[in-house]
């Protein structure tokens, strides 16, 4: 039913992955670091289909100014990121723009998993398992750069479908992506990205099976 | 239940349009914001005073209650799982948690620009620069500045995900009260919503009031609105004990 609504934002990538400069796998419940370069195009790829991929980016030359999902959705009037939207950061600078993707729609409101916050919405002994915050703090702290918590603010979840209602209802819902969807986008500056491949097996954002994604980056001049 | 009739005033303000503020709210106190003419945007953003890397963490409030919109009954979940503030009066039923913040270049490309120089203190400020300044009062900064909500206002989003500011939410004497669950640095800020489509720079001014009220009790509207709510009580506790 959904899907018709945003197809018009459907947009495949010219770039094939032989060209590419770099591709890591990255397996779920683990953290990936890595800094893009002005002019690069970055795709994350749903592997297995179904898999949320928790991503915060940041100005490479200052960490403080950093991906705002506020900023990015009020800016272009849509809760959803999909093709052209741009991610913007907390001083106004446009760090990447979307410029492909298959999937069709990104949560960027439901943030990120943690082990406290499964305790609130699961249960109290939920505590132990793992979460994305878990990761993103072990991803920033291996990074060193002086990172911390306060760095982790509100992120996107590539490929996550986290419906609003016009009544303000919020829930997560089975995910849209399937196996081989990708999301791709062109640097705009040089950025800090720092991914949690999430690990959650509480709800339906992973399919309740968390599996790896695919990261490929091409360089500015392909 | 109104705790009206057993709390005790213990202060109150007026804070102008276009003005930051911030308080420690104490654990057993309330702080009631009244929309004095109608109209006004409180943007908020809390903290936990005893341990500041503790702060409001907006996607955790909104999936714990399954909420884009918040009212009475809803909670302030903080990032450790806790409660900050339980919104335990509301008259206006909608505060927008998703539209973010006002900043300097969104106001001068609205209203114009302006400078403290020709406008004295008519200059128009924006919600960011009044947090960070606020902020950095706590020995804080940038990267201390999460997400945020206002209160007072409403975007409603549609079925495709647009968003739209809807303007006359809040009526003349509106008013919202927060229960303090936790030592909570409270900063507030009375910029116009970032979405605001008045052509002119006319922020509302509020009337703020702190008083002493009575600790949640076991059926408390808030801890009972969900199961998750009643068990972010339950790790409030933990923390006290």
């Amino acid at each position: 039913m959904e899907t018709a609504n945003f197809t018009s934002s459907l947009k495949s990538s010219l770039l094939t992955p032989e060209t590419a400069l770099h591709s890591f796998v990255v397996e779920a419940g683990e953290p990936f670091v890595f800094e893009i370069l002005e002019g690069q195009y970055l795709r994350i790829v749903d592997l297995k289909g179904n898999q949320a991929v928790d991503t915060l980016f940041y100005n490479a030359k200052d960490y403080t100014d950093r991906y705002s999902a506020q900023d990015t959705i009020r800016a272009q009037g849509n809760i959803y990121l999909t093709t052209g939207t741009k991610l913007l950061s907390t001083e106004g600078h446009v760090l990447l723009e979307i410029v492909a993707d298959t999937c069709g729609r990104h949560d960027t409101l439901g943030g990120a998993c943690a082990a406290e916050s499964n305790m609130v919405r699961y249960d109290l002994s939920k505590r132990s398992m793992h979460a994305c915050r878990q990761s993103f703090l072990k991803g920033i702290q291996a990074w060193k750069h002086g990172m911390s918590k306060s760095d982790l603010t509100s992120n996107i979840n590539f490929f996550m479908n986290v419906p609003v209602t016009p009544e303000g209802k919020l829930t997560f819902e089975d995910g849209v992506s399937e196996a081989g969807k990708y999301v791709e986008m062109r640097a705009a500056m040089d950025v800090l990205m720092v991914i949690s491949n999430c690990p959650q097996l509480n709800n339906p954002c992973n399919g309740y099976d968390p599996t790896p994604v695919q990261i490929l980056l091409w360089d500015k001049h392909v | 239940m109104p705790m009206s009739l057993e709390s005790t005033l213990l202060f109150s303000d007026t804070l102008p349009g276009g003005a930051t503020w911030s308080h420690v709210l104490k654990r057993g106190t309330a702080l009631r914001i009244t929309d004095v003419e109608g109209g006004a945007n409180v943007a908020a953003y809390f903290l936990n005073f005893d341990n500041r890397s503790e702060r409001f963490n907006l996607p955790d409030t909104l999936k714990a209650q399954h909420t884009a919109r918040l009212r009475e009954g809803h909670v302030l979940f903080s990032d450790m799982g806790r409660v900050l503030c339980s919104i335990t009066e509301d008259t206006v039923g909608w505060h927008d948690p998703i539209a973010g913040i006002s900043n300097a270049s969104l106001m001068e490309k609205k209203y114009g620009k302006t400078t403290y120089q020709q406008c004295r203190n008519e200059w128009y400020q924006n919600a960011r620069e009044g947090f960070l300044i606020e902020l950095g009062k706590y020995g804080m900064g940038p990267r201390d500045l999460h997400a945020t909500v206002n209160f007072f206002s409403k975007v409603v989003v549609d079925d495709l995900g647009g968003m739209q500011y809807v303007s006359g939410n809040s009526p003349a004497g509106s008013y919202v009260e927060l229960r303090a669950e936790m030592n909570v640095l409270v900063l507030l800020n009375t910029s116009p919503h970032p979405l605001d489509d008045a052509p002119q720079y006319a922020p509302k001014p509020v009337e703020l009031s702190v008083s002493r009220v009575p600790m949640p009790m076991r059926d408390d509207r808030c801890r009972t609105l969900c199961p998750e709510n009643a068990r972010g009580f339950v790790l409030t506790e933990l923390y006290f004990l």
